[in-house]
């Protein structure tokens, strides 16, 4: 009777949380799900210059995976990935770490960080564009450099290059990198770090066998934010390496303003799956859930 | 401008006594714009034209407010317009046939998707200057002595052969495809200041002396004719028809660009008119491909630009203008009553004010003065100064037009864009090259 009653209760306790995650559970599988499903039922048509024609081929993912193009454009992306994840990260940690431990008072803790936000008041593409004029072979810096009699020849490196990519992707990126660790720092009982170095640990040791460890949920958050927006970027790569280099994402951009919506749409299943693998793979190495 | 459309007689097809009638209307009215209004309630059709909404979409060249403001004033109706890049104009047409009425591509882009459907021809007996259309767009020859260039050249996909028909016809037929609206002969935009040399032949793009100063389009379908002409120029290949291009001929084409870029010839590849104009006003660039507003934009800045003819000829394109399949009843006739209007001199005359060509000289001819006449289209010098259609100072008096008349220039096509067979083929190379 008990144990019918308690029964009964867990059913409707059940009942109640279902509803109560339904409006949620409908938004994504409205607005995920099926725009997934829809991706990869298309990247299995075929297609002619003009329409898309509803089959069943392999021809897609046989076009997408048997290409060099493929394959080098993967690499190239995968080098602007962890190339950046590289940069953003140390950056990040240690604005992340300045902000945490070096400033004291509450108020300009939060001040700072303010500040470190405010380039997000501006457009993505404004920030990226207003790099063109200063960094080109006869933009600001190039002319700074050649009155201080520092160089003699413009650098063209600067801008339309690799180096371009990678800066802008820095830029626009390290603010993800510093929110989250700066948040799960913040959350850091500082008695470990005292304890630590009242047992005579050093500044590296307290860094290593403290706060690294324990900033990792937020080292791996700030990571996924990265490593994602690198693998799917188009435009930055196209603006800032004035089209030269190429990327997944301009790859799909370029086969969907072509019309080759199913190859778009194999590529970008392909894509997902090689993103998923890489967020997959960070939550191995880092049980987001268990530490925060 | 506009005749009152009430005295428009019945042009339903078949019903010649009435398109008689209308011949004589419209002689009686002069100058009056032909109106190939089919209706049999001529009052409502003159209520109710103001509530008609034409939606055209387009390139960013002929999608001019401009136009819209003055259909307005001339006709009465509204025409909204969207203006997209080329890709993205491809894309709409086919994929949202019903989000416009009136659908302004290039004859490349026509070649693509007319056959799916979703234009109808039009009625050459309803375009009233339809025997005045220069004759590269009915029988490819300018001149009666001129070779048909290379490439998709508009008269091959201008005509279909009946009312219902999505299949080309070789000949002139009584169904349009497009209404030909603005065309011109591309090259390479130069920076004559510089370049610090005669820049001649298309080859000098790839000359080590402008090694990292060059640039090229990337819009597969033009830059690889731009890298035909280039080709060719240099003696590399000779291809049977630049236009519609082997699978060895592409391969030769895109292996000689790889090597080009890797050499690190190119500064930058540009999608967008704005970008064209940035990297060359920039001095990044000093010889690139572009178009012609492109170099007047760069010109308008005070910063010296050419749009420099070169021996092996012009690239060049047309656009038109096609009506959506879904048009009928009133907005049909609105439609009619609009390419008519366009073509009927005060937009040909805007167009040339730029530096394009209209399809109906005559009319447009009208609307300039013997000036802008003489410079624009006989390459003569001019005598005053040539303003833009906004009244911006384009040339001073005494300037000549780069590549001289409207014959020297458009004479000298040496290729169409176009759509090849193995269209497929080349987007996947031409992607390679961008990735290489």
């Amino acid at each position: 009777m008990n144990a019918g009653r308690a029964g009964g209760r867990r059913a409707r306790i059940g009942i109640a949380s279902y509803l109560q995650v339904a409006p949620l559970t409908a938004v994504f599988a409205l607005f995920l799900v099926v725009p997934i499903l829809t991706l990869i039922v298309v990247s299995f048509f075929d297609y002619d210059s003009v329409q898309v024609i509803p089959a069943f081929v392999l021809t897609n993912y046989h076009d997408v995976l048997s290409s060099e193009t493929t394959w080098r454009t993967y690499l190239s992306t995968f080098r602007f990935a962890l190339v950046v994840w590289a940069i953003t990260l140390l950056i990040g940690f240690w604005v992340a770490y300045y902000l945490a431990f070096f400033v004291r008072s509450k108020t300009l803790q939060t001040l700072l960080f303010l500040l470190c936000t405010i380039p997000f008041w501006t457009s993505n593409i404004i920030r990226m564009i207003s790099w063109v004029p200063f960094l080109g072979r006869n933009g600001l810096l190039n002319r700074a450099l050649l009155g201080m009699g520092l160089i003699h020849q413009p650098l063209e490196f600067l801008l339309f290059s690799d180096f371009a990519v990678v800066l802008v992707f820095v830029h626009l990126l390290t603010l993800f990198m510093v929110t989250p660790i700066f948040n799960t720092m913040m959350r850091i009982d500082r008695r470990l770090i005292e304890a630590a170095t009242d047992a005579g640990a050093r500044f590296w040791q307290v860094l290593f066998n403290v706060i690294i460890p324990l900033s990792k949920p937020g080292i791996a958050i700030g990571s996924i934010f990265v490593v994602t927006l690198v693998m799917g970027d188009f435009i930055t790569v196209r603006l800032m390496s004035g089209g030269q280099s190429a990327s997944v994402g301009l790859m799909i951009q370029s086969e969907i303003s072509l019309l080759q919506y199913p190859a778009a749409a194999a590529n970008a299943v392909v894509l997902l799956a090689v993103v998923l693998l890489m967020v997959g793979a960070i939550l191995r190495v880092v049980d987001i859930r268990k530490e925060l | 401008m506009t005749e009152d459309p009430t005295q428009t007689g019945s042009d339903t097809p078949g019903a010649k006594p009435a398109r008689a009638t209308r011949r004589a209307v419209l002689q009686l009215a002069g100058a009056a714009v032909g109106s190939g209004a089919i209706t049999g309630f001529p009052t409502i059709w003159a209520q109710n034209i103001k509530n008609i909404t034409l939606r055209q979409f387009g390139t960013g060249v002929s999608n001019l407010n401009a136009v819209a403001e003055k259909v307005k004033q001339d006709l009465g109706f509204t025409l909204q317009m969207t203006a997209l890049d080329s890709d993205a104009v491809t894309q709409k047409a086919v994929t949202q046939p019903k989000s416009y009425d009136v659908a302004d591509i290039e004859y490349w882009i026509c070649k693509k998707i007319f056959p799916a459907g979703i234009l109808q021809p039009m009625d050459t007996k309803k375009i009233k200057y339809y025997d005045k259309i220069v004759p590269i767009f009915i029988t490819g020859k300018l001149t009666p002595e001129s070779t048909i260039a290379q490439g998709t050249a508009p008269h091959t996909v201008g005509f279909v052969e009946g009312k219902d028909s999505k299949t080309f016809s070789p000949k002139p037929t009584e169904w349009l495809t497009l209404i030909p609206t603005i065309y011109n002969a591309d090259t390479l935009g130069i920076r004559p200041d510089l370049v610090g040399r005669k820049i001649t032949h298309w080859k000098d793009l790839v000359d080590p002396a402008f090694k990292g100063k060059a640039a090229i389009l990337n819009i597969p379908a033009i830059g690889i004719m731009d890298s035909a002409m280039v080709m060719e120029s240099l003696g590399e290949v000779k291809y049977v028809d630049k236009g519609n291009m082997t699978k060895a001929e592409i391969d030769k084409t895109i292996a000689f660009m790889i090597q080009t870029k890797k050499a690190g010839q190119f500064r930058a590849f540009w999608k967008t008119f704005d970008e064209s104009v940035n990297l060359m006003a920039s001095g990044e660039v000093v010889i690139q491909s572009m178009w012609s507003p492109a170099v007047a934009a760069v010109r308008s800045k005070g910063i010296p630009c050419v749009y420099q003819p070169l021996a092996e000829g012009y690239r060049a394109w047309g656009g038109g203008l096609g009506l959506a399949r879904h048009l009928s009843g009133i907005e049909l006739d609105a439609a009619y009553e609009y390419i008519n209007w366009y073509l009927s001199g005060w937009v040909g005359a805007y167009l040339n004010r730029q530096g394009y060509y209209s399809a109906v000289l005559e009319t447009a001819k009208e609307h300039m003065t013997p000036d802008e006449w003489a410079f624009w289209m006989e390459g003569k010098p001019a005598k005053a100064d040539i303003l833009s259609p906004e009244g911006k100072v384009m040339y001073q008096s005494g300037a000549v037009r780069d590549g001289g008349s409207f014959y020297d220039r458009m004479g000298h096509v040496a290729c169409w864009n176009s759509v090849m067979s193995e269209d497929k083929y080349m987007v996947q190379k031409w992607n390679e090259f961008i990735a290489a």
